[in-house]
């Protein structure tokens, strides 16, 4: 395809001028990226390097000189006592309890607003809609009042409950892809004698496997990387992975290649889901946001 | 008894119905997300309006009514009304970042050579971890102490270059400490503006593409003529999301600098009102003129996709007629 193309616009312009202009564009175009890149991965290559070099040599060497000799104890050091191997495990509980609440909530919700037209239906459809609009960290403002007041404050059912009931966008992604999932279905279910949750078990849900993919991504993002929620709710002694790198910052004294072991650390899970699921990554993602 | 029973036989018939079977998943299914939207959502949301009102701790305990004067407070604190102030930097920043992520896109979209790479590199740091991510920049921008703390990345960089040493993130200069946190927000943010753009321009169909090669069209002309108008529609959702988000910057700020040498942001300020200073009320005042600022930008959005869905049928109509 590519080299068919390149033949013919060959053949049908060889003029100079526009071979020229293509050039310098091209190379315009590549450094811009390749200037892009710098910007991204400078700041990055400052942490790697100070995570592999030993106090001393932190303080008296510049951010990106190349560690002399590398020390490895500072990953161990973060990762036991700092705790940081704490806030994955406490991370990945949260995660999985999450994200399992909030695929059987939303996927239920949107069957039920999607599949079942009524007044009540729609009386709560809107009202979710309605939810969409009120801004998420000021809202804590009051939240926290209620946390108090039903004992969830510094527990981690606190986190759990705002991630699956607060989360109205992945019910948005089911609803969307609900409607794309043709009802001659569900009435073929009908037609076989299924009940109404026998339709929702075997048919629905696993349909649904493609926006439930999607959910799941974003939820493992945003929740790996929420800050505010765990900070405000939860109990300091069991930290999560931002509230382990927090910690390290907010103390008297900052150990910096700690930090940046730290930091190491918790980027490691995201990179390999990112180059893993990259394709998937993008795609949910971006379907996340332009329910918006 | 006879009739009860009767009742009851006929309900557990209906029940099975498929009626009945629509009451009770509705009733089923629906419990627990409408339960927790409204304990979650709606009963906070109810709650700030009336705390708005009052003068009250964290824990809610002494509560009095004070009327309008906790919105007389935000109006007449210069602190709280400086940081709308500090989101006009945000706001300048995140057209700066269209711009930057709408030049990348369309360069992404033509041919490249390890296109995948840039498009990863370039992306990578929207997921990373918050937290992650401003305390990086905290050391990067550090101005150092000769002897006591090594200078920081980029004034390293800066040093290579030959130029001095630059204090990026101080209170001297709050422009340059906004400007400094409003980079680590495009920094961080740009990546999935990029897979965005991508996404939209890839949806364009190839012919205009065809037909634009056979008149000549050279890149620039390429891109006014068909990619824009084609996005314009997205560009403006993300021009109306910014203004959103520019008002409700938190997380890099907050771990940067904690909102201190004049880099506070409203939503901080609401936080700390609330949490630090234990002024729930005042905080609520706060989050209800939040919740105002937003919900007039969405109807304004509303409002003004509406329209231009109305143009993009309109025109496609016309298009219908050409043919």
């Amino acid at each position: 395809m590519k080299t068919g193309s390149d033949a013919v616009q060959t053949h049908v312009k060889p003029k100079k001028p526009i071979y020229w202009s293509r050039i310098i564009i091209s190379a315009l175009s590549y450094l811009v990226l390749i200037i892009g890149c710098l910007v991204v991965l400078i700041p990055i290559l400052a942490v790697i390097f100070g995570a592999f070099k030993d106090s001393k040599e932190i303080a008296n060497t510049s951010a990106l000189a190349i560690p002399k000799n590398w020390v490895f104890d500072n990953l161990k050091t973060a990762f036991i006592d700092g705790k940081v191997l704490k806030g994955l495990g406490n991370t990945a509980v949260i995660i999985v309890i999450s994200c399992f609440g909030t695929i059987m909530t939303g996927t239920m919700t949107a069957f039920v607003i999607q599949r079942f037209d009524s007044r009540m239906t729609r009386f709560i459809k809107s009202a979710f809609l309605v939810a969409t609009l009120l801004p998420n960290i000021s809202m804590q403002v009051t939240v926290f009042q209620i946390m108090y007041k039903l004992g969830l404050y510094r527990t981690f059912a606190a986190p759990i409950v705002l991630y699956v009931g607060t989360d109205i966008i992945s019910i948005y992604i089911f609803m969307q892809f609900l409607s794309q999932i043709p009802t001659s279905l569900d009435e073929s279910g009908i037609i076989d004698g299924a009940s109404y949750p026998r339709i929702y078990f075997s048919i629905i849900l696993p349909n649904l496997k493609p926006a439930i993919a999607t959910v799941l991504i974003i939820k493992f993002v945003g929740i790996y990387n929420d800050f505010y929620t765990p900070n405000l709710y939860m109990n300091e002694n069991d930290p999560v992975v931002s509230t382990v790198l927090y910690s390290f910052i907010s103390g008297k004294r900052t150990q910096w290649e700690i930090v940046f072991a730290g930091i190491i650390l918790c980027i490691i899970p995201t990179l390999i889901m990112f180059l893993s699921l990259q394709k998937y990554i993008y795609n949910g993602l971006v379907s996340g946001a332009v329910k918006e | 008894m006879n009739n009860k029973t009767g009742k009851k036989v006929s309900f557990k018939n209906w029940i099975k119905t498929y009626e009945g079977q629509k009451f009770y998943i509705s009733v089923l299914f629906l419990l627990i997300p409408v339960v927790l939207l409204v304990v979650f959502t709606f009963t906070p949301a109810v709650n700030m309006i009336i705390y708005s009102f009052q003068d009250r701790d964290k824990y809610g305990a002494d509560v009095t009514w004070v009327g309008l004067e906790n919105y007389r407070t935000v109006f007449s604190d210069a602190g709280i009304l400086s940081t709308f102030k500090n989101s006009l930097y945000y706001l300048c920043g995140s057209i700066v970042q269209q711009v930057l992520a709408l030049l990348v896109a369309s360069i992404l979209c033509s041919k490249i050579r390890a296109k995948g790479l840039f498009k990863g590199i370039l992306f990578f740091p929207y997921l990373m971890n918050g937290v992650a991510v401003s305390i990086i920049f905290k050391k990067f921008f550090v101005k150092g102490e000769r002897g006591i703390v090594p200078e920081g990345t980029l004034n390293y960089l800066l040093s290579a270059f030959g130029l001095d040493p630059i204090k990026w993130i101080s209170a001297e200069s709050p422009m340059l400490a906004n400007i400094c946190l409003v980079f680590v927000s495009i920094w961080r943010y740009v990546g999935f503006d990029i897979i965005m753009y991508i996404g939209a321009i890839n949806s364009i169909s190839p012919d205009l593409y065809e037909a634009a090669d056979l008149d000549g069209a050279n890149p620039w002309q390429r891109f006014k003529y068909i990619v824009f108008p084609s996005i314009k529609p997205i560009i403006s959702l993300q021009l109306i999301l910014a203004v959103k988000g520019a008002i409700s910057v938190f997380e890099i700020p907050y771990i940067i600098t904690g909102g201190t040498m004049n880099t506070s942001t409203f939503v901080i300020d609401t936080i700390n009102t609330a949490f630090s200073k234990n002024k729930v009320g005042l905080a609520s005042a706060m989050a209800v003129i939040l919740l105002v600022i937003i919900i007039v930008v969405t109807l304004l959005q509303k409002y003004l996709f509406r329209e231009s869905n109305d143009k993009v049928k309109r025109s496609k109509r016309k298009g219908a007629d050409k043919r």
